[in-house]
């Protein structure tokens, strides 16, 4: 299955995942900063800075997008809960 | 001058104050007290062009609050409703107001959208609305609102309302406090100090970063009036009670560790010393780490509420605990319950301790720690009974580690999924 690698720069810790899982699902486990709402993509809380490889996450779907906008998030901010990683490559990221 | 009866009351040149009286409230939101009930101020602005609605009342208090308007407009006349909060003992008359006066305008900042959705339902899209940011301007003719946002003070929806001329800040729920007295004016009511920090220690103290804000932004305005949502209008030094925001969420214990230094709590709890010689050696861990301050306490031997204070100033929280009956003990969670009125988001957290066959007390705090939005960077060691040397020398490598995240010194390093 594809791999893909997330490094959550804050902490300085780089995790091996299987396609298909998100951030959530890792950035706890090592304790990043990256911190949690309501963890089913409504409030915005977990709003994240990528600082490289946002080609190697999976584009937001319609409600990220709206809770994106009304967050005013920047072009390279995605929200934790719900990007999923797609594999090949390396993410890095941090809180926004 | 006094609302005796149902009296609007005129607080400058065609503003009035529409809002209801509340004396028998003891209990507030839940989570506060009050001696004195309080007021629901809401307002009434006229200008050339119309008259703007700032706020309403509680749903109970709709009818005292329709009176008050009817004295002072006509609802054909109302051309701006101004929502500068969305809680309920804010809103409670906006639905009927909304019927009453179809054509009025309806001024709420962008987060506040969502919550206006919530309350009008279906009702929303039958009205016209504007959603504002610092700057934006409502006008009324020959005189202007302009809207300054201010950010979870206390919800994201907060905002205050600027009315230019009079220099008079609407300011929500910002600069009030629950407190009940007709005569409506800071330099006329009872004594009402306690009341106003009590409030700003339960409703805004967790959000002091958004506070230190919201005053910069509001201090440069100077405000001759400030109308909030709750207690007095303080009309009488106004800018004191700003400045005090200011004082209230600077640190409430005189900073000892500054600077680059980073501060750890190491609280523990143990029956048979078990768990207390665990925290000794994280203690000691973490002492080996420059630049981290480390302290260590018997939750025993403690009372909740300064170590509240200690908390809120602190970098970094772990927790000791054995487990009894499954969970971890109870001064543990009473600590941890009592942190709602601080802001925990970003510290870092850990627990460790004794247990005898299931061990549940230290994952079980982790997952509270995380739901504090606190990062939990290392798994907490965990100990069958009391520990032998070698399991010290666990601890006291994990308190180092905490030390060492905290102090930003963690090698980088590359992990699988797997085994984490
Ligand atoms: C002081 C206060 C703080 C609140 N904080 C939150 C919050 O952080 N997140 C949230 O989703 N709702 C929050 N709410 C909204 C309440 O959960 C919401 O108003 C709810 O409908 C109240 O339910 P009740 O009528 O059963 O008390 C807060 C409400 C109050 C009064
Ligand atoms: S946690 Fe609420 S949007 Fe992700
Ligand atoms: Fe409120
Ligand atoms: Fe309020």
């Amino acid at each position: 299955m594809a791999k893909g690698k997330l490094t959550f720069t804050d902490i300085g810790v780089t995790v091996n995942v299987p396609a298909g899982t998100r951030v959530i699902e890792v950035s706890e486990k090592v304790g990043a900063g990256i911190i949690y709402g309501c963890r089913e993509g409504d409030c915005g809380t977990c709003l994240m800075r990528v600082e490289s490889g946002m080609e190697f996450l999976s584009e937001p779907t319609a409600l990220e997008d709206k809770v994106l906008k009304e967050n005013m998030a920047g072009k390279d901010m995605r929200l934790a809960c719900q990007a999923q990683v797609l594999g090949e490559g390396e993410v890095k990221l941090r809180p926004a | 001058m006094a609302p005796r009866g149902q009296q609007a009351v005129e607080i400058a040149d065609d503003v009035h104050w529409i809002g209801a009286l509340d004396p028998n409230l003891r209990t507030f939101d839940l989570i506060l007290k009050t001696a004195n009930g309080t007021t629901y101020n809401a307002y009434a602005v006229r200008g050339a062009k119309g008259v703007a609605v700032i706020d309403t009342v509680k749903e109970e208090f709709s009818g005292d609050f329709f009176t008050r308007l009817e004295q002072v407009a006509r609802y054909e006349e109302i051309t701006a409703v101004v929502l500068n909060h969305l809680e309920p003992d804010h809103t409670g008359a906006v639905p009927e107001l909304m019927r009453r006066a179809p054509q009025a305008h309806i001024y709420v900042s962008q987060r506040g959208l969502k919550l206006l959705s919530a309350l009008l339902k279906d009702e929303l899209e039958k009205y016209v609305y504007t959603l504002t940011d610092t700057g934006d301007v409502c006008d009324l003719g020959d005189r202007r609102l302009t809207f300054v946002n201010t950010p979870y003070l206390h919800w994201p929806d907060t905002q205050c309302t600027f009315l230019e001329d009079r220099r008079l800040l609407f300011s929500g729920d910002v600069f009030g406090c629950h407190f009940c007295d007709e005569r409506l004016y800071n330099d006329l009511v009872g004594d009402f100090r306690f009341s106003y920090e009590y409030y700003f220690k339960h409703i805004m103290r967790p959000f002091k970063r958004y506070v230190l804000e919201a005053v910069d932004k509001i201090e440069p305005l100077d405000p001759l009036l400030i109308a909030p949502a709750h207690g007095p209008i303080l009309r009488d030094n106004p800018l004191d009670y700003v400045r005090s925001y200011r004082k209230l969420s600077n640190s409430y214990l005189p900073n000892e560790v500054e600077g680059k230094e980073k501060s750890l709590l190491v609280f523990y709890m143990s029956a048979y010393g078990a768990t207390a010689d665990m925290a000794r050696s994280v203690y000691e861990g973490a002492g080996e780490v420059e630049g981290v301050r480390v302290s260590l306490y018997d939750l025993q031997g403690g009372e909740i509420e300064p170590f509240v204070d200690l908390i809120e100033g602190a970098d970094g929280l772990v927790f000791g605990s054995p487990t009894i009956n499954g969970d971890a003990v109870k001064p543990v969670w009473d600590v941890l319950a009592s942190l709602i009125s601080i802001e925990t988001r970003g510290k870092l957290g850990g627990a460790f301790g004794s247990y005898g066959w299931s061990g549940e007390a230290v994952p079980m705090i982790e997952d509270r720690l995380r739901g504090l939005k606190m990062r939990v960077p290392e798994k907490g060691p965990r100990v069958k009974f009391h520990p032998t040397e070698g399991e010290l020398v666990v601890c006291r490598a994990y308190g180092r580690a905490l030390a060492e995240s905290l102090a930003g010194k963690t090698r980088p390093k590359e992990i699988d999924l797997a085994d984490l």
